[in-house]
C-alpha cells in the first residue's frame, strides 16, 4: 500500500496549467495570428494612411498614430483574453479535453484559473509589445508616474474580458459557432469604440452605446494615463467600474452555464457521431 | 465476503430527448468486488454507457444509490477530489490536445494526483516508447488509444473504467492491451469494462453482466453464463451407414433424440446436435448407433461462445417482449 502524499499545491498546479495553455497558444498559428499579428498589421495600415493628423479630446491634442496605437493595444488585450478564450475553450470542450480533466482530481477552479492566467499573460505581453511599438515609432510616451494606472487598467480589463470570454465559451452551441459569435460581438464594438476609427464627435447614439459596452471604457482608461499633453496619474476608476461590472456579469454567466462536454449523454452510437461531427 | 468497491442499487437514469424523457437505466443493481474485472455488455442503447457515466460521476441519476470506494460519485468538493484521485477513466474521446506530445500530456495529467506513477513507469507499462515524444496529432488511432490507457493509469488508480478500450486496435495491439489489463488486475486494480468484443469479455472478465433496456438480464462468470444460458453443441461423424447417410437413418436419429435435441443439422455424414442436456443426448445417440449398426467417429462437445450466449439472451428478451 502506498502512503498517500499531500495534495499538490494549488499555486504549482495553476502555474503548470497556465504554462500548458501558453505552450498550446504558441503552437496554434491561427491564435497567434489573430491575437497579435492581425492587430499589428491593422495598426501599420491605419497609421500609414493617417498622415500628420491630430485627435482632439477634452485634455488636448493626440497625434492620431499614437492615439490609434494605444487604442489597438487595448484591443489586443481583448483579443488575447475575450476572443481567445471564447474560441479555444469550446474547441477543447469538443475535443473532450475538459471532460478528461473532469475525470482527474484537478480542482475546477485551477483548470479555469490556468486558462485565465495564461490569457492574462498573453494579453500583457501583447499589449506591452504594441505599446513598445508605439513608443519606438509613433511617439507614445509612458511616464513613470502613469505606470501604476496602466497596470491597474490592464489588470481589471484583462480579468474582466477573460470572464466575458469564458461566458461566451459557456453559452455557444459549438466550437465552429464560437469564432463567429465572438467576432460578431467584438468587431462592431471596436468600430464604435475609437479603436480603428477615432471619432471626435460621434453621433449621440454611438457615443451612448460605446460607453455602455466595455471596450470603449477600456480604451479610454488605457489612453488617459498615456495622454501626450495631460497624462492621468490615477486610474480612470469610473471607466474601470463599467468594465468590472461587465466582467462580473461574465463571471456569473460563465460559472452558471459552464459545460464540460458537448454530448449530454445517450448511447455509444450517438456519442460517437457527436464527437465525429465535432 | 469481499467488500464491493462499486455498489449500485436500483439505479434509474433518464435523459431528455425531442420525444420527451427517455429512461436509459431502469432499476439496475451492480456490485463489483475489489480486484474484480467486470465486463458490462449490451447492444447500443442498452444503457451501459449511461450506467458507467453515473458510476464515473459524469452523469446525474434520477434515483438509486451509487457508491465507488464508499464515495458517492455525484459528490462535490473534497469527496469528489478524493474519489478522482483513486479512479482512472478511459473515455471514448481521447481528450488530449493534438498540439502536445504524449510525454507532455502525461507530465501534465499526472500533476494533480497524490501518488502518480512516473512517466517512465507508464511508458514501460503501456509500451509507449516508440511515440512518446511525438505530437498527439501524428499518432495513429491505436497509438492514441494506448495513450488514453496511459493517461488513465498514471494516477495509480484503485478502480479503472474502460469504455471500449480496444476499439480501433489491430489484433496484436489488442492482445497487448489485454496483457496490460491482466497486469493491472494482478496488481489489485478493480476494472469495469464495457466492450463490443465478446471475446474480450470472455478473456478478461471475472464476471459479465448483460444489460438490455436499462435492466440487468443476466450476470455471472463467463463460464457460468455459458453453462447456464447456452446449450452445448455435440458434433459426430456417422460411419457405416452405407455410401451416404440416408433419409431413414436421419429420421431414425431425429426420433431417437426427440425431446433432448433443440436442433439437428447434417453436413454430409457429420451431424451437429444442439442440446441443453448433452448427457441424455449422448446416451440416446449411442443406443441408436448400436441398434442401427453405425459407428460414431470424431466426437466433440463444445460450449457455446460468450457471443452465442449474448445473442441468445438478447433474442430471448426480444421474443419475450413481443409475446408479452
Amino acid at each position: 500500500m502506498v502512503d498517500l502524499q499531500p495534495w499538490p499545491r494549488p499555486l504549482s498546479l495553476i502555474v503548470q496549467q497556465a504554462a500548458h495553455q501558453l505552450r498550446l497558444f504558441v503552437r496554434v498559428p491561427v491564435a497567434v495570428f489573430f491575437t497579435i499579428a492581425l492587430p499589428f498589421v491593422v495598426l501599420l495600415v491605419i497609421n500609414a494612411t493617417s498622415g500628420e493628423r491630430f485627435f482632439n479630446d477634452a485634455n488636448g491634442d493626440w497625434p492620431v498614430d499614437a492615439f490609434v496605437c494605444v487604442a489597438i493595444s487595448a484591443f489586443t488585450a481583448v483579443s488575447a483574453t475575450f476572443t481567445n478564450l471564447a474560441n479555444m475553450v469550446p474547441i477543447r470542450r469538443e475535443e473532450g479535453v475538459l471532460q478528461r480533466w473532469r475525470s482527474t482530481p484537478l480542482p475546477v477552479w485551477v483548470l479555469v484559473g490556468g486558462h485565465v492566467v495564461s490569457a492574462v499573460v498573453i494579453s500583457v505581453l501583447c499589449t506591452t509589445f504594441m505599446l513598445g511599438v508605439g513608443v519606438a515609432f509613433y511617439g507614445v510616451s509612458v511616464p513613470l508616474m502613469s505606470i501604476p494606472a496602466v497596470v491597474m487598467t490592464l489588470l481589471v480589463a484583462t480579468l474582466s474580458f477573460a470572464a466575458m470570454g469564458m461566458a461566451v465559451a459557456a453559452v455557444v452551441p459549438t466550437a465552429s459557432a464560437a469564432s463567429g459569435i465572438a467576432n460578431a460581438i467584438i468587431l462592431p464594438m471596436a468600430l464604435i469604440s475609437n479603436v480603428f476609427i477615432p471619432m471626435e464627435e460621434p453621433p449621440v447614439v454611438v457615443e451612448v452605446l460605446a460607453n455602455v459596452f466595455p471596450l470603449r471604457p477600456f480604451v479610454d482608461a488605457l489612453q488617459a494615463p498615456l495622454h501626450p499633453v495631460d497624462p492621468a496619474a490615477a486610474p480612470h476608476w469610473d471607466r474601470l467600474a463599467v468594465i468590472a461590472a461587465w466582467g462580473a456579469v461574465g463571471f456569473i454567466v460563465a460559472v452558471r452555464q459552464f459545460r464540460w462536454n458537448v454530448t449530454p449523454g445517450g448511447s455509444t452510437r450517438r456519442r460517437r457521431s457527436a464527437s465525429q461531427q465535432g | 465476503m469481499t467488500k464491493s468497491v462499486i455498489e449500485v442499487s436500483d439505479l434509474v437514469v433518464e435523459y431528455q430527448s425531442s420525444k420527451g424523457s427517455v429512461r436509459a437505466v431502469d432499476g439496475l443493481d451492480l456490485h463489483i468486488a475489489a480486484g474484480e474485472v467486470y465486463a458490462l455488455l449490451g447492444e447500443n442503447g442498452a444503457g451501459k454507457t449511461s450506467t458507467v457515466e453515473v458510476i464515473e460521476g459524469h452523469r446525474r441519476r434520477l434515483s438509486g444509490q451509487v457508491k465507488v470506494l464508499g464515495i458517492d460519485p455525484a459528490a462535490t468538493g473534497r469527496d469528489r477530489r478524493e474519489l478522482r484521485d483513486q479512479i482512472g477513466i478511459v473515455l471514448q474521446a481521447s481528450g488530449i490536445e493534438p498540439e502536445i506530445t504524449a510525454r507532455e500530456a502525461l507530465t501534465l495529467v499526472r500533476s494533480p494526483y497524490r501518488n502518480p506513477r512516473t512517466i517512465d513507469e507508464v511508458v514501460e507499462l503501456v509500451d509507449l516508447r516508440e511515440f512518446v515524444d511525438q505530437r498527439v496529432s501524428t499518432l495513429s488511432g491505436g497509438q492514441r488509444r494506448r495513450l488514453d490507457l496511459a493517461v488513465a493509469v498514471i494516477g495509480r488508480p484503485k478502480v479503472l473504467f474502460l469504455d471500449e478500450p480496444t476499439t480501433g486496435f489491430d489484433p496484436s495491439a489488442r492482445r497487448r492491451a489485454w496483457d496490460l489489463i491482466s497486469t493491472l488486475r494482478a496488481g489489485g486494480t478493480t476494472i469495469l469494462l464495457t466492450t463490443h468484443y465478446l471475446e474480450e469479455a470472455e478473456f478478461l472478465a471475472d464476471r459479465v453482466g448483460v444489460i438490455s433496456r436499462g435492466r440487468m438480464l443476466i450476470e455471472g462468470s463467463p463460464r457460468d453464463l455459458q453453462q447456464a444460458h447456452g446449450q452445448r453443441v455435440m458434433s459426430v461423424d456417422i460411419v457405416g451407414g452405407g455410401s451416404g447417410v440416408d433419409e431413414d437413418l436421419q429420421a431414425g436419429l431425429s426420433q431417437a433424440l426427440a425431446g433432448v435435441a433443440e436442433e439437428i443439422e447434417w453436413i454430409g455424414s457429420r451431424v451437429h446436435v444442439t442440446s441443453s442436456d448433452t448427457n441424455a443426448a449422448l446416451e440416446r445417440l449411442t443406443k441408436w448407433a448400436a441398434a442401427s449398426g453405425v459407428i460414431l467417429n470424431e466426437w466433440s462437445i463444445e460450449r457455446p461462445s460468450l457471443e452465442q450466449v449474448f445473442l441468445k439472451v438478447n433474442s430471448d428478451e426480444i421474443e419475450g417482449d413481443s409475446r408479452g
